[in-house]
């Protein structure tokens, strides 16, 4: 009777958060009341497949927006990513959320004014591919959490359950201006595990992080890390045993997914064993998680390709994607994104044709194209990155404007992550994630003046009680400044 | 048949690109009306470049040109000395450690490789270089690293050539040291780590006196090879640099007194806490090689590591060479992305002039080369670039690149990469 009573509360949270996860309220636990009413509901209208996991959302998101006071950034150059840009334009944050944007705004009389006469606005940063938290420094074997490299499918770790929230890798994220990251398990397994989405906010547990809604992303990974690392320890040790093994696991997860179904439609006897594994590779089949997929070769990302259609799931992004430049047509057509560096090569030999004009390439032939990190230097500098490879375009003759550049390291990570209806651009109703630069956020010399989460001012470079320090930093890491 | 044709075919139309790319000889070419930055002297706007012979002979405002002389237009341009990246691997291997070794890092099993001539190993046509060149990098430093002696380091120009002699512009430059990471310097811990440095140096004095007698093997057992305390003989007289990566300021601290002790010419790589001890760097003459990238606390030796620090070392003083400290291969296959690193010093507070000398005069000082390299000066090789602006911005580029006086523009294998696949499907019996 207590398993019954369990999976009812667990539908009923699942109810939250179906396909349009973006447009639902955070996911509530079923202690909120709602519980019969929701999973009637569920019943009738969501597919049966949404109805099969017996808790969609077991560690829920208990993050809050920080206090905010309604500000106005006004005479700046706002990079939209959603248009063109406008330029001496305002912006009103307030409530969380951008309220006004354009040529002026009526901002009420408590409102806090800046003035960024010089300076320039743009969304927060996301940056799809992290392991802050799941790697943090220092870099110690006690705290290497991102690789379950025991076997090579482990879908059933959560990256969340890795992430330490004093890493003081991620206060410099944000300072570099980025707000939302996706913290994913390491490359060393064909499946991964799940990835944690994160608003970049201090909090005392990863779940008062986690973006409240978010669909979860499942890790995979092709070419040389899986069989490098289980080549000796049973395999696969060959390109042709990493597609053996997705497929063995695409079957049986295809098997479990059928008989959860059918359990759920008839409520018939007892329900079907719990398989941890297996329940998030079933999500990815019904289309509730977004696969994130490690590939640098053309012709292994056509091989996932194929994969995918055998099984019938999408691949959301290919990340790292070296060689996505060589079938931007195909990733185009397949609706695929590619996360990429723009600059990374060499250091194996699956990226040993890393171009420079890669983000470029694909970005021209229609892909959702976006910079990429991996990395916790990298991330505080993405702009920079983007810059380099706007020049990379410029010089084979693809001119890529500073308003298409924008969504490389906004709007298109938004949509990776399925979450472009909330975040990701410069736009009235969607989350106040906003980075002040000090100047072109392309130029070298720029740096981050100021960053709102939900609008509330959470780093501020000119004022250092308002820059985050972690439990770590105290003590450890003198503070900027102090001893000069 | 038709099989083989096509690929004999392909192979001829790549040499004849091969023949096409190799550069003009030597020759006298006059740089004009750019913004000319010598590095060793003010800027010199709509200033004149002038080369003969692979040397610069002429830099100035009114420079008489030669009638046979090639002239090429800068105007509108920034014309810099080439780049001078001071710690690298490159030219030690292509790809990473999934494709076979970088030559970059000593067996042996006690950490002292000090007869180990890294340069021995370099090769001249590694596929990195051409991409490295594009950024304006005309001068290396290749550099071994592990172990608590690497090894020696070579300077060399980043021309197309396949003999070693020929790029080479000073071997050994300096002796490469790591006191960071005891595990790889093969020491249980830092006491022991000084003590075997000791024996080092002082094995090496007596060996240099004793060298009849070592041979007639009268001297006591000496902690290294032959080999190896013949290269340390510069080093202990102070003839030759000791480049030390430490990180934390107390290591720091550690070496500058066991430098001042032996009379040692101490160069300090890495140097995340550097900026701590300052003051005593700047009295001691001791350069630091440092970047402006990094601020993570990634080791409890680097927990001060801040991206101010080349800016603070500069004030107080030290000479401060740039190098790539932001991860992303820096030492290899981005080699090319130092001017971006001078860039990110001057947002962190150095000034321009002073990030522009990090990537050129500073390291040829520091090692010895000044005369022949980093700066644009009568004498100096005419290791030239012209930029199309601003050579930290990333909305810039290196238009023309000179070593020795000679124009390098052959392709980079990413290039023809790039070109291959601008328009899909590729073509792929084109170079």
């Amino acid at each position: 009777m207590r398993i019954v009573v369990a999976l009812a509360a667990a539908i009923s949270v699942f109810a939250c958060t179906p396909a349009k996860a973006s447009q639902a309220p955070a996911p509530k636990m079923a202690a909120t009341g709602d519980t019969a009413a929701h999973s009637k509901d569920t019943v009738s209208t969501a597919g049966a497949g949404a109805l099969s996991l017996p808790n969609a959302d077991p560690y829920p998101s208990t993050y809050k927006p920080f206090p905010s006071k309604p500000t106005v950034i006004k005479n700046v150059t706002i990079l939209t990513a959603a248009g063109p840009r406008i330029t001496g334009g305002s912006i009103l944050l307030q409530d969380g959320k951008i309220a006004a944007v354009g040529a002026s705004v009526n901002a009420p009389a408590d409102a806090v004014v800046i003035d960024g006469t010089g300076k320039f606005v743009t969304p927060g940063i996301i940056d799809v591919h992290s392991h802050i938290g799941d790697y943090p420094a220092p870099g110690v074997e006690a705290n290497s959490d991102g690789n379950e490299m025991v076997r090579p499918v482990t879908a059933y770790v959560w990256a969340e359950h890795s992430v330490w929230p004093q890493d003081p890798q991620f206060p410099r994220q944000l300072a570099g201006g980025v707000t939302t990251a996706q913290i994913l398990p390491g490359s060393a397994n064909l499946f991964g595990g799940r990835s944690a989405i994160v608003k970049i906010v201090p909090s005392r547990t990863v779940q008062g992080m986690k973006f409240p809604g978010a669909k979860y992303g499942l890790k995979m990974a092709c070419g040389e890390n899986p069989k490098r690392v289980y080549g000796n320890k049973g395999g696969p040790q060959t390109r042709m045993g990493n597609v053996a093994g997705y497929r063995t696991a695409w079957i049986e997860a295809e098997q479990y997914r059928r008989k959860w179904d059918k359990w759920l439609k008839d409520r018939k006897g007892d329900p079907p064993a719990r398989d941890l594994n297996l329940e998030t590779l079933a999500e990815v089949l019904r289309g509730n998680i977004l696969v994130q997929m490690h590939c640098y070769r053309a012709d292994e990302m056509a091989q996932m390709i194929d994969v995918s259609h055998e099984f019938g799931y999408k691949i959301r992004a290919f990340h790292h994607g070296v060689e996505a430049y060589k079938i931007a047509d195909l990733l185009a057509k397949e609706g695929i994104g590619a996360a990429v560096w723009a600059d990374w090569g060499g250091f194996k030999m699956e990226a040993n044709d890393a171009v420079r004009a890669n983000l470029a390439l694909v970005s021209q032939a229609g892909v959702h194209a976006m910079i990429h990190s991996d990395d916790p230097s990298g991330t505080q500098r993405l702009n920079q990155e983007v810059a380099k490879a706007m020049e990379a375009g410029k010089e084979i003759g693809i001119d890529v404007t500073e308003d298409q550049a924008i969504k490389w390291l906004t709007i298109n990570p938004a949509w990776a992550l399925d979450l472009d209806s909330k975040i990701g651009s410069i736009e009235t109703g969607k989350d106040a994630d906003v980075v002040l630069w000090s100047g072109d956020p392309f130029s070298v010399y720029t740096r981050t003046d100021k960053v709102w989460i939900d609008g509330a001012l959470l780093y501020d470079r000119d004022d250092v009680k308002e820059q985050w320090r972690t439990d770590f930093d105290l003590g450890y890491v003198p503070l900027a400044g102090g001893a000069q | 048949m038709k099989q083989i044709t096509r690929h004999v075919r392909y192979a001829i139309a790549l040499a004849a690109s091969c023949a096409l790319a190799l550069p003009l000889s030597a020759q006298t070419i006059a740089i004009t009306g750019g913004k000319v930055y010598p590095v060793s002297g003010p800027p010199i706007e709509n200033g004149t470049v002038l080369m003969r012979d692979g040397k610069i002979v002429a830099v100035g405002k009114d420079i008489a040109i030669p009638s046979d002389a090639q002239k090429v237009d800068a105007t509108g341009k920034w014309v810099t000395p080439g780049l001078v990246n001071a710690y690298t691997n490159l030219g030690f291997g292509d790809v990473g450690f999934s494709a076979g070794p970088r030559e970059l890092r000593a067996k042996r099993g006690d950490g002292i490789a000090s007869g180990f001539a890294t340069w021995e190993g370099y090769n001249p046509q590694s596929t990195l270089i051409a991409p490295a060149r594009e950024g304006g990098v005309t001068s290396a430093l290749a550099s071994p690293n592990g172990g608590l002696i690497s090894g020696q380091a070579a300077i060399v120009d980043l021309m197309d050539a396949i003999a070693l002699k020929d790029v080479i512009v000073k071997a050994p430059a300096t002796m490469v040291a790591q006191i960071d990471d005891d595990e790889s310097a093969k020491v249980g811990a830092k006491g022991e780590l000084y003590g075997r440095l000791r024996d080092l140096i002082e094995d090496t004095k007596a060996y240099a006196h004793r060298k009849a007698d070592f041979e007639r093997g009268q001297t006591r057992d000496y902690v290294a090879s032959r080999r190896d305390l013949e290269a340390m003989i510069p080093i202990v007289e102070g003839r030759e640099a000791l480049t030390v990566e430490a990180e934390q300021a107390s290591d720091i601290e550690g070496m500058l007194a066991l430098a001042k002790e032996y009379g040692l010419k101490l160069v300090i790589a890495g140097g995340a806490e550097a900026w701590k001890v300052a003051d005593k760097l700047a009295a001691a003459k001791v350069p630091v090689l440092t970047g402006a990238m990094n601020n993570i606390p990634q080791t409890f030796s680097s927990l001060g590591a801040r991206q101010e620090n080349a800016a603070m070392l500069r004030k107080a003083g030290v000479a401060v060479a740039l190098i790539g400290n932001g991860g992303g291969d820096e030492e290899m296959f981005n080699v090319r992305n130092i001017r971006y690193e001078a860039g990110n010093a001057v947002a962190y507070g150095m000034s321009w002039d002073d990030a522009l000398r990090g990537i050129t005069l500073a390291p040829a000082e520091i090692y010895g080369v000044s005369d022949k390299v980093g700066s644009l000066r009568p004498g100096r090789e005419a290791n030239v670039v012209i930029w199309s602006g601003d050579p930290f911005e990333f909305s810039s580029r290196a238009e023309a690149v000179y070593i020795r006086g000679k124009k390098v523009d052959s392709p980079s294998r990413q290039d023809m990469l790039e070109a291959r696949y601008k328009t899909l499907p590729p073509e792929y019996n084109t170079p």
